[in-house]
């Protein structure tokens, strides 16, 4: 066995153990660049093992060499390897940028700390996208979360305490209802190999606990994925956390949910189950149809620029929800290929917002205000990431709504109206930017607005500047060159899809 | 009389939802997480319970061939939900203490109201 074929387990274990190496390190200095060189390590695990994947390989690996189904068995193919390159990449990305943001808002002596709760977060994470057993994601899901806390919790704002808790409560009760879930599953068929439920789960399917615990995964799933109307938690919780934490978890702690959602109910339920997967789109479009909606109507009312990126999560997320509820090839595509680009364009916008607070040491709209007279180039990167946000043509996030469109088309007259109501939040969205885009650029600087904020480091400024122009050549890069991760997207929705027949 | 056949569901699913009524309903927060761990430990009772071989015994010591025992997976699993749930409990009550050091109440009503203020 040489190193390759132990990438799906590399990819986890490296953050895991890097982790408890982070607190030993003395100054924030050392911490976090423990914590970048994890990131980096996972970030290129996963793109060794996207090389791999990408001409429709699928990794297994046998932990401590127990086969499965006994044994625990992690699996990476193309939709895992999305997933991956997603979060080490918002991993890498909101570290490098975020060394002085840190700085700002984290006491140093607290900061080994944080950054080992992160690699815990990255972890569990990363885990959850490697796993094949339910109950496996179930555990790494906990770690996760329960590291998402404590890095949410570091917001230096008192309201992220509240914000907090309120996630926990929340988080915990998705993930309880998963495992009662997952129990139901396994008093049915006495496996908790995904594989192997996918194949014995036929024999019961249509059974009463088998139905029952599809209603609790999906309930818990979309719970932790903050799908409407379930998200409550979730723009306190992004808004409140360190710029920092909003950068790496809103590009993709959801997303890992909507991930779990789509391999369970695709693989599982939809494979065995009859009319299951007529009603899970009835049951879920309509709730992403009204989050689409209402996530922007509510971004278009916020105050701050943050609370406003969280806003448009909800509606966002609701895009990726209805892709895959059409439970077509073309619609799981589009629906992948979202998270994809959503996690570009919103890692980007809080990006942007962590550039704000550096200059003027909060969102608020009131202290933003003429942003672009004196940092021009920070709000041109906000109008570039701002139309991915919309889906003008030539961003990423045109692609993944043309597609959206194109899947919508496949449906017939309901279809149609899907589409307008896909076209109607599109045309808040772009209220809600040029909001944005208004004051950066037309309104005046408040008197004294610039006061009181702390110097940032030339390194820590270069830093930030080269991330923050990566992130907006991605978004730009992969509008017009969509190839790889489309193609990635295909082949698992072909994959997930394959499982329907 | 089935539904005694099925006790310990009951039990499951009343605990469960005493635990879930506490979560939503109470506005003390330390009593909210009370209720969070009354809710998780419905579940644990559930895994448990499938579990269950009638006369079973522990697959440790003394077994002979037609020894019967009960199905050690779930409790093994359960031990680890256990240990997720303690944690969330610990994470939550020290989230508590912060949050009653920021704002002298651990009553929602209190801080909300502070929030408002502000």
């Amino acid at each position: 066995m040489n190193l390759a074929d132990h990438l799906p387990v590399l990819q986890v274990i490296l953050p895991l153990l890097s982790a408890p190496f982070c607190i030993l390190m003395r100054g924030h200095m050392l911490a976090w660049a423990v914590a970048v060189v994890a990131s980096a390590a996972a970030f290129a695990v996963s793109l060794q093992t996207f090389g791999i994947v990408a001409d429709g390989t699928t990794l297994t690996y046998a932990v401590g060499n127990w086969q499965a189904p006994y044994g625990i068995a992690l699996e990476v193919d193309a939709f895992s390897a999305i997933m991956t390159l997603i979060i080490s990449g918002a991993s890498l990305v909101a570290l490098l940028a975020g060394l002085g943001s840190a700085r700002q808002q984290l006491p140093e002596e607290k900061q080994p700390l944080f950054f080992s709760a992160w690699l815990l977060a990255l972890a569990g994470l990363l885990g959850i996208s490697v796993a094949a057993d339910a109950f496996n994601i179930f555990v790494f899901m906990e770690i996760s979360s329960l590291a998402s806390y404590v890095i949410i919790a570091a917001g230096p704002h008192r309201k992220a305490l509240g914000a907090v808790f309120k996630y926990l409560a929340m988080g915990t009760i998705g993930a309880t209802f998963y495992l009662i879930g997952v129990g139901l599953i396994y008093m049915m068929t006495g496996t908790l190999n995904l594989d192997d439920i996918a194949l014995r789960i036929a024999d019961v399917a249509d059974k009463r606990p088998v139905l029952v615990a599809a209603g609790f995964i999906t309930i818990g799933l979309a719970l932790k994925a903050a799908v409407f109307p379930l998200h409550v938690w979730m723009p306190g919780a992004y808004n409140y956390a360190p710029h920092i934490v909003s950068t790496f978890l809103a590009a993709c702690a959801t997303k890992v949910s909507l991930y779990v959602l789509f391999r369970f109910d695709f693989l599982v339920f939809q494979a065995n189950l009859s009319e299951h997967g007529y009603h899970f789109s009835h049951f879920l479009m309509p709730l992403a149809l009204i989050a689409v909606v209402f996530g922007a109507i509510v971004a278009t009312m916020a105050k701050d620029l943050k609370r406003l990126l969280a806003w448009s999560s909800v509606s966002q997320i609701g895009y990726i929800v209805v892709g895959a509820c059409f439970t077509t090839e073309a619609g799981l595509a589009s629906a992948i290929m979202h998270m994809f680009n959503h996690a570009l364009a919103k890692g980007g916008g809080f990006l942007i917002a962590m550039g704000a607070a550096l200059y003027y040491t909060t969102t608020r709209f009131s202290n933003l205000a003429g942003l672009g007279k004196e940092h021009p180039w920070l709000a041109a990167a906000f109008v570039v990431i701002g139309c991915s946000l919309i889906g003008v043509p030539g961003t990423a996030g045109f692609i993944s709504k043309w597609m959206l469109i194109n899947a919508a088309l496949e449906q017939g007259a309901t279809g149609v109206l899907i589409i307008a109501v896909i076209v109607f939040s599109s045309l808040l969205a772009v209220v809600y930017v040029w909001k944005v885009v208004e004051l950066f650029y037309f309104a005046e600087r408040p008197e004294g607005g610039s006061s009181g904020v702390m110097e940032v480091r030339k390194p820590e400024m270069v830093l930030f500047t080269a991330m923050v122009a990566l992130v907006v050549a991605a978004n730009i890069w992969f509008g017009i060159m969509p190839g790889e991760p489309m193609a990635l997207a295909m082949q698992a929705a072909a994959l997930l899809t394959g499982g329907a027949q | 009389m089935a539904w005694v056949d099925y006790f310990h569901y009951w039990v499951f699913a009343i605990l469960l939802m005493i635990g879930f009524f506490g979560v939503i309903a109470k506005r003390n927060l330390v009593k909210k997480l009370v209720g969070l761990s009354i809710f998780q430990s419905a579940v644990f009772l559930l895994y448990i319970t499938m579990g269950k071989v009638e006369g079973g015994t522990a697959p440790i010591y003394g077994i002979t061939d037609n020894t019967v025992f009960s199905n050690p997976l779930p409790q093994v699993l359960i031990l680890t939900a256990i240990v997720v749930g303690i944690s969330t409990t610990a994470l939550g009550l020290s989230i508590v203490v912060r949050i009653k050091e920021a704002y002298g109440s651990i009553e929602e009503d209190v801080i909300h109201e502070k929030d408002r203020v502000e």
